[in-house]
């Protein structure tokens, strides 16, 4: 599967034979297992397998819950008390449910600030960087739905106000929301194929999950240098790699370990410092809550949304041009969704030949910027609509269009890169090179 | 490194942002030790038991705890009432039984009833859809360094009956209470940006804990802040019922993961040793 010349599976007794001509399922384990693994991956590399644990944490403790749950919106919310006071432990399996979301988004944006740090979306892993981008998107889909099923008013006004963003596009956004409803507004109908979509979207995740490690199977990993494996020889990639199995299999597991270790002590100590206290008010459509706010993992693209007003120019301009067309609740739906798209267009827009940042002494400063700037538009989000925080959250909007639109095309012209090693070995020796200098 | 910067980041923009939110309109919340705060915190089995006691003679005239079932009270964990006692308790209770199509002494796999007034809400989750003060400035840290949470707002709501400020007309609807912020502000008590000058606002219950409104069983004396912190803690654990399982859980979870991250650790450093030894050719 790999381009990197490696050992492959040989099937040794009959009975292995008779499989393999068969069907290769132990060959294909094999090679996915004992890939040639870039030897300096840093910790940073971890988030892979810790989101392969989160969907399969997510997807067994979700079947659990589906056992118990009612989707109606009379006895949703009662189910949920149900399983958090007589299911047998079933209060533990949700803590956990509500708080793997946190982790797996925590552990997505830091997988995907890895890859843009270390340009791992450059050529030739776009379609690793594309199907991973699809794969966050149907995160945030089945986040976003799932949030809904406790029907509690967080759920009901987080629906309505983000099924609301369908309804601002021009002409048809109506009717999409509607169809998306299935009714007028947020009910009964909206709750059960929310339940049936929350459901279904974790597997079509699972088999974007293979295709991304199918993809970089075939590229090979990126590493901290960017630096290809050398792949003329078998002993040369050999000097470059070490296989998956054990070495990144153990330093994941441990690094997965220390991540639990926090994990339960937030799921057993403080399992809803990270929810919105009003989602244990069941759902009332008349009531509307002071301040609807989206889980944290929204925050900085809700920011986005919401930071372009009627009264900033690019909306002005946006509106006059279009004849009024594009107002300003749609020009932010726009934004939103483009804040995502331009990050998945990433590879195009780079133009610097040099892979990894670490080697980008201009790119470094405005790639930190951009995690600052994340932060910040995430905790704009979090804050009433007004000024200062609009201002804020405008400003932070702009910086993040403008680091991949202008400066990551601009900075591949302009920087001039330091050199990269020449090859994975010397970077790891460099690092670990106590044994070259020969003790006296 | 990612997380360091983004905490380091979001508390210096708490802080330059704080005074938005310093002003009134915030209600006053008195922060309480309550025993099951923290990872180690524990229910107090008598106060729960002494908390149920203010719900049932005071707090359930008007308010209901639909989603709890009675047989709990007997459960670990909880208020830890003996069998008979539970059975006792459930009996004073009617509820509306469709097979016979008549009412009956409630059961233990009964629930508590619903709210008696109509306008009361259900106190069951209470202490959970309570606890979002996240101050200071919405960083969540009282929450997280004081324990500070639902059961603290029952408490303050219990003792934050005062006179009306100043400010405010005499025909005002309603109780003046420091911690009650839901409720409506007159004109007179904004400024000039329409945000209120006053911590409080005007609640429709009238104040319900005075002192000596019940008599402890265990003698406690029945001050006012003695009952209200009882009732918290005891609304806390209608909101939370497995709260001790749950820590319980969590603890062995920290442990076992710890003890298995160092063997872990230990492996890998093992078994990475001759990759990152064998430079020498």
């Amino acid at each position: 599967m790999s381009g990197i010349p490696h050992d492959h599976y040989e099937p040794k007794t009959s009975g292995q034979k008779w499989l393999h001509n068969r069907l290769p399922i132990v060959g294909l384990l094999y090679d996915t297992i004992m890939i040639p693994t870039p030897k300096n991956l840093n910790w940073m590399w971890i988030w892979g397998i810790v989101l392969t644990f989160c969907l399969v944490l997510q997807i067994v403790t979700g079947i659990v819950l589906a056992m118990h749950y009612t989707p109606h919106v009379d006895m949703a919310f009662a189910s949920v008390e149900h399983i958090m006071r007589n299911v047998n432990g079933g209060h533990f399996i949700r803590y956990l449910h509500m708080n793997g979301a946190s982790l797996f988004f925590v552990a997505v944006y830091l997988h995907i600030f890895r890859g843009l740090y270390y340009g791992s979306y450059k050529a030739p892993r776009e379609i690793t960087w594309i199907i991973g981008m699809l794969i966050y998107l149907m995160m945030m889909g089945t986040a976003f739905m799932g949030y809904v099923l406790p029907w509690g008013q967080m759920s009901f006004w987080g629906a309505t106000v983000i099924t609301g963003l369908f309804g601002a596009i021009p002409f048809i956004g109506e009717s999409i929301q509607t169809w998306l409803l299935g009714g007028p507004a947020v009910d009964n109908a909206t709750l059960n194929r929310f339940f049936s979509l929350h459901y279904l979207l974790p597997f079509v995740i699972a088999a974007l999950v293979a295709l991304h490690i199918w993809a970089f199977h075939t590229t090979g990993n990126n590493n901290p240098t960017g630096v290809d494996v050398r792949r003329t020889s078998k002993a040369e990639a050999e000097k470059d790699t070490v296989p998956f199995w054990p070495y990144f299999v153990i330093k994941d597991l441990f690094a997965l370990g220390v991540i639990m270790v926090v994990f339960f002590a937030i799921v057993g100590f403080m399992p809803n410092y990270l929810g919105h206290p009003d989602n244990y008010i069941e759902a009332d459509a008349l009531v509307t809550p002071a301040h609807i706010v989206p889980e944290w993992y929204f925050l900085p693209f809700y920011a986005i949304l919401r930071a372009f007003t009627a009264d900033v120019w690019v909306v002005m301009f946006a509106s006059w041009i279009t004849g009024g067309i594009i107002d300003a609740k749609f020009f932010g739906v726009l934004a939103m969704f483009g804040a995502i798209a331009v990050m998945a267009l990433a590879p195009w827009l780079d133009t610097s030949s040099v892979r990894s940042g670490r080697y980008r002494p201009m790119f470094k400063w405005w790639f930190w910027l951009l995690v600052v700037d994340f932060v910040v538009l995430m905790w704009a989000g979090a804050m009433p609509a007004e000024p200062p925080y609009s201002t804020i959250s405008l400003i932070g909007s702009a910086y993040w269009f403008a680091y991949f639109l202008v400066i990551l095309p601009l900075l591949g012209v302009i920087e001039k890169p330091e050199a990269a090693p020449a090859t994975i070995e010397e970077d790891f020796d460099a690092h670990y090179g106590k044994a070259e200098t020969p003790a006296e | 490194m990612f997380k360091k910067t983004g905490i380091a980041a979001l508390v210096a923009l708490s802080l330059s942002a704080g005074g938005a939110f310093a002003a009134g309109g915030a209600g006053h919340i008195e922060d309480v030790d309550f025993s099951f705060e923290g990872p180690f915190g524990k229910f107090d089995q008598n106060q729960l038991q002494r908390g149920l006691k203010v719900y049932t003679q005071v707090c359930a005239v008007c308010h209901g705890l639909q989603y709890v079932p009675l047989r709990t009270l007997a459960d670990e964990g909880g208020p830890h009432l003996p069998d008979d006692q539970m059975r006792a308790y459930a009996q004073q209770f009617e509820v509306y039984d469709e097979e016979i199509d008549d009412f009956r002494p409630a059961k233990p796999t009964d629930h508590f009833p619903m709210s008696q007034l109509e306008t009361a809400p259900d106190l069951s989750l209470m202490a959970k859809k309570r606890a979002g003060f996240h101050g200071p400035y919405g960083t969540g840290l009282a929450q997280l360094f004081k324990g500070m949470g639902g059961a603290e707002y029952i408490y303050s709501l219990m003792v934050g009956y005062e006179e009306p400020p100043a400010c405010a007309p005499d025909d005002m609807e309603g109780s003046y209470n420091a911690a009650f912020t839901a409720g409506g502000y007159p004109d007179e008590c904004k400024d000039e940006h329409g945000k209120p000058t006053v911590p409080g606002s005007w609640i429709a219950m009238g104040q319900p804990l005075w002192g000596d409104d019940v008599e402890y069983d265990d003698g406690t004396e029945a001050t006012m802040e003695q009952q209200s912190e009882d009732v918290a803690a005891f609304l806390m654990w209608t909101a939370e019922p497995k709260m001790m399982a749950r820590k319980h859980a969590g603890l062995s979870g920290v442990i076992f993961l710890t003890v298995l991250s160092v063997l872990l650790y230990l492996t890998n450093k093992r078994i990475w040793a001759p990759i990152k030894g064998k430079k020498t050719s």
